[in-house]
C-alpha cells in the first residue's frame, strides 16, 4: 500500500473561541488531484495552511508526506509547493529575480535554479516576460508566475488555494490547462475552490466543506450521481413571485424542488419530459431550461445554501 | 553545503537592494554627508569661535560619530515599520517566505541582520567622507562601523517585533515624531548630554542611540574607557536580545494566524 501524501484524522483548528476546522478526516493519495470545495469561510484555507505547515493544528492528527508538521515543518515545506490565495510576489523585482530568490529560499544551487526557472517560464508561457517587472503583469500572468515559483523545488505535492479566483475566463482556462499538465506529470494537486466547475474539471476526488466540517466526499461524478438526479430544470420566475409556493406547485413534475431567490430548481431524471409536462399544464414562468446536475446542486441539497452566497 | 536560512533571507534583501539602490542612495549616503558638512563645518566654526571645543573635541569631531549613529537609527526605524507591515499585510511577501523551509523566526533574524548590514554600508560611506573632512582623528575609527550596526540592529530588533503585530500604519508617524526624532536630537548626537537639564540626563542615558553614539565616538576619537565600552555594548546587545525574544514569537504568531 502506498503512503498517502496527506492524511488527517479529527483535524481541528481553533482561533480563540472560533472553530475554523472542526475535526475533519481525509486522505490524499499520491498523484491524485484532490479538492476542497465549499463557500468562503468554510475552513478550506485554514486546512490548507495546516497542510502547508505554516499554521499549527489545534488538535487531531495530520501527516504530510508521512511526516508530522509539528515536528518536521521545514522538511515538509521543502518538498511541497504552495500557491496562495493572494499573490505575494516581489512586485518591484523582475519575473526572473522572483524565481531566483524563491529558489534560494529552498537552498537550491543558483545554476540549478537558472535551469529550472527557464523551464518553468516556458511551461507557464512567460518566457518573453522574464526581464519585466512583476507589477505591470496581468492578474493571470501573476498567477502563472506564482505557479512557476511554487514548482521551483520540484515539489511532490502542490497546494493551490483558490487558484483562479478573480481571473477572467480565458486566463482560468489557460491555468486549468497548465494544472492538468502537471497532474499528468504525476504531481499531487491539492486545491481549494468555491467554483464547482473548477472542482469538476480538475479534481479526481473532493470533499465538500461547510461550517468547518466535511459534509460529503467522493469523485465529482459520483457525488452528483449519489445525491442528485441526473438533470435539473431551472424555472425562472418573475421578481414578485413566491418561489416557495411555486416550488410546491412544481413538485409533482419532478423528484424534488429547491426554491431559490428568483427561480426554482426541479430535480428529475428526464429534464425534457418534466419541462414539457409543466409547459403543457400551462405553468407560467419567465423561462425554463434543462441542465445536467452539478456539484452546486450537491452542495445545495446537503446544506440548503448555494456555494457563492 | 547548505546555507543557513538567515543568510538566505539576507540574500533576498541584498538582491532587492542591489536592484533598487540608486533610489535609496541619497538618503543613505548623501544626506548624512551633507549634514556633516553643514553642521560640522558651518556650525562647528561658530562653536570654535565661542567656546573652542565640545567635550574636549572640535565640534566636527564631536558630531561625526553622532550623525553616523543617528543615520543608522533613522534607517533602522524606517526599515522596521512600513516594510514590515508591507511584508505581512500589503505586499505579503513574508507569507511567501514562510511557505518555504525558512521559518518565521529566521525571517525575522535575517531581516534584522540585513538592516544592520545596510546601516554598516552607509556607515562606511559616511566614515570615508568624514575622514576626508578630517573628522576621524583615530585609526580605531573603523570600529564605528560595527557600532553603527549594533545601534541599527537594536532599533530594528525592537521595532520590527512591534510592527509585525499591527493592522495599520497609523502609529508609525507618531513613533517617528515622538520617539525617533527626540532620540535623534537628544542622545548626545549634536551636544553632550550633560547640557541637558539634570532631570533629563538619566533618560538620555536610557537611549540606545546614546550608547551607540558613545561607542562610535570612542572609536573615531580613540578615547575610551574599557568599562564604559562594555556597558554600551551590553545595553545594545540587551536591546537586541529583548527585541529578538518578542520578534521571533510575534513573527511566528502573525504569520501562522
Amino acid at each position: 500500500m502506498t503512503m498517502p501524501v496527506v492524511a488527517a484524522r479529527s483535524l481541528t483548528k481553533r482561533f480563540g473561541a472560533f472553530v475554523a476546522v472542526d475535526g475533519i478526516d481525509f486522505e490524499i493519495a499520491p498523484g491524485e488531484a484532490f479538492g476542497f470545495l465549499g463557500p468562503n469561510g468554510a475552513g478550506k484555507t485554514s486546512t490548507m495552511r495546516m497542510i502547508g505547515c505554516v499554521s499549527p493544528r489545534t488538535s487531531g492528527e495530520l501527516r504530510v508526506l508521512g511526516l508530522d508538521p509539528a515536528e518536521s515543518g521545514a522538511d515538509i515545506r521543502g518538498r511541497i509547493g504552495v500557491v496562495p490565495q493572494e499573490d505575494n510576489l516581489d512586485t518591484e523585482l523582475t519575473v526572473w529575480d522572483n524565481l531566483m530568490i524563491y529558489g534560494r529560499y529552498f537552498d537550491l544551487p543558483r545554476a540549478d535554479i537558472r535551469e529550472r526557472a527557464a523551464e518553468l517560464l516556458e511551461f507557464v508561457q512567460l518566457s518573453d516576460r522574464r526581464d519585466s517587472k512583476v507589477d505591470p503583469l496581468s492578474g493571470g500572468m501573476k498567477r502563472r508566475l506564482t505557479i512557476a515559483r511554487s514548482l521551483i523545488n520540484r515539489p511532490e505535492a502542490l497546494l493551490l488555494d483558490e487558484p483562479t479566483t478573480g481571473l477572467d475566463p480565458q486566463a482560468r482556462h489557460l491555468l486549468w490547462d497548465r494544472l492538468y499538465q502537471l497532474k499528468r506529470s504525476g504531481v499531487t494537486l491539492v486545491l481549494t475552490t468555491h467554483y464547482m466547475d473548477e472542482a469538476e474539471q480538475l479534481c479526481d476526488r473532493l470533499v465538500i466543506m461547510d461550517n468547518a466540517k466535511i459534509v460529503a466526499e467522493g469523485p465529482p461524478r459520483k457525488l452528483i450521481a449519489d445525491s442528485v438526479t441526473r438533470e435539473v430544470v431551472e424555472v425562472r420566475l418573475p421578481l414578485d413571485a413566491d418561489t416557495a409556493f411555486e416550488a410546491a406547485r412544481l413538485k409533482r413534475f419532478g423528484d424534488r424542488t429547491e426554491p431559490l431567490a428568483d427561480r426554482v430548481l426541479v430535480y428529475t431524471d428526464d429534464g425534457d419530459a418534466t419541462m414539457h409536462a409543466a409547459v403543457d399544464e400551462g405553468f407560467g414562468a419567465d423561462s425554463m431550461f434543462v441542465r445536467r446536475a452539478s456539484l452546486e446542486d450537491v452542495f445545495l441539497i446537503l446544506t440548503g445554501r448555494t456555494l457563492e452566497d | 553545503m547548505s546555507t543557513p536560512p538567515v543568510v538566505r533571507v539576507v540574500e533576498r534583501e541584498a538582491l532587492v537592494y542591489a536592484r533598487l539602490w540608486r533610489g535609496l542612495a541619497f538618503s543613505t549616503f548623501v544626506q548624512p554627508a551633507l549634514y556633516l558638512a553643514a553642521m560640522g563645518l558651518g556650525l562647528g566654526g561658530l562653536v570654535k569661535a565661542h567656546t573652542g571645543s565640545v567635550a574636549g573635541l572640535s565640534y566636527l569631531d564631536f558630531i561625526a560619530p553622532g550623525l553616523l549613529c543617528a543615520s543608522a537609527t533613522q534607517l533602522a526605524a524606517g526599515e522596521s515599520m512600513w516594510p514590515v507591515l508591507g511584508g505581512v499585510k500589503w505586499m505579503r511577501q513574508f507569507h511567501g517566505v514562510v511557505a518555504t523551509p525558512i521559518g518565521p523566526g529566521e525571517l525575522y533574524s535575517g531581516f534584522v541582520l540585513w538592516t544592520a548590514i545596510r546601516s554598516m554600508l552607509g556607515a562606511i560611506a559616511f566614515l570615508v567622507v568624514a575622514a576626508i573632512l578630517g573628522a576621524v582623528p583615530s585609526a580605531w575609527g573603523i570600529l564605528a562601523v560595527p557600532a553603527a550596526g549594533l545601534c541599527s540592529a537594536a532599533f530594528c530588533a525592537v521595532l520590527a517585533a512591534y510592527s509585525i503585530r499591527l493592522d495599520s500604519d497609523l502609529s508609525f508617524p507618531m513613533i517617528m515624531r515622538l520617539g525617533i526624532l527626540p532620540l535623534f536630537l537628544f542622545s548626545g548626537t549634536f551636544f553632550p548630554i550633560n547640557q541637558l537639564p539634570s532631570g533629563l540626563r538619566p533618560f538620555a542615558a536610557l537611549s540606545p542611540l546614546w550608547h551607540g553614539v558613545e561607542l562610535a565616538r570612542a572609536a573615531t576619537t580613540g578615547q575610551f574607557h574599557a568599562g564604559a565600552i562594555a556597558t554600551h555594548i551590553a545595553v545594545l546587545v540587551g536591546c537586541i536580545a529583548v527585541g529578538a525574544y518578542f520578534g521571533v514569537r510575534n513573527f511566528a504568531w502573525r504569520l501562522s494566524s
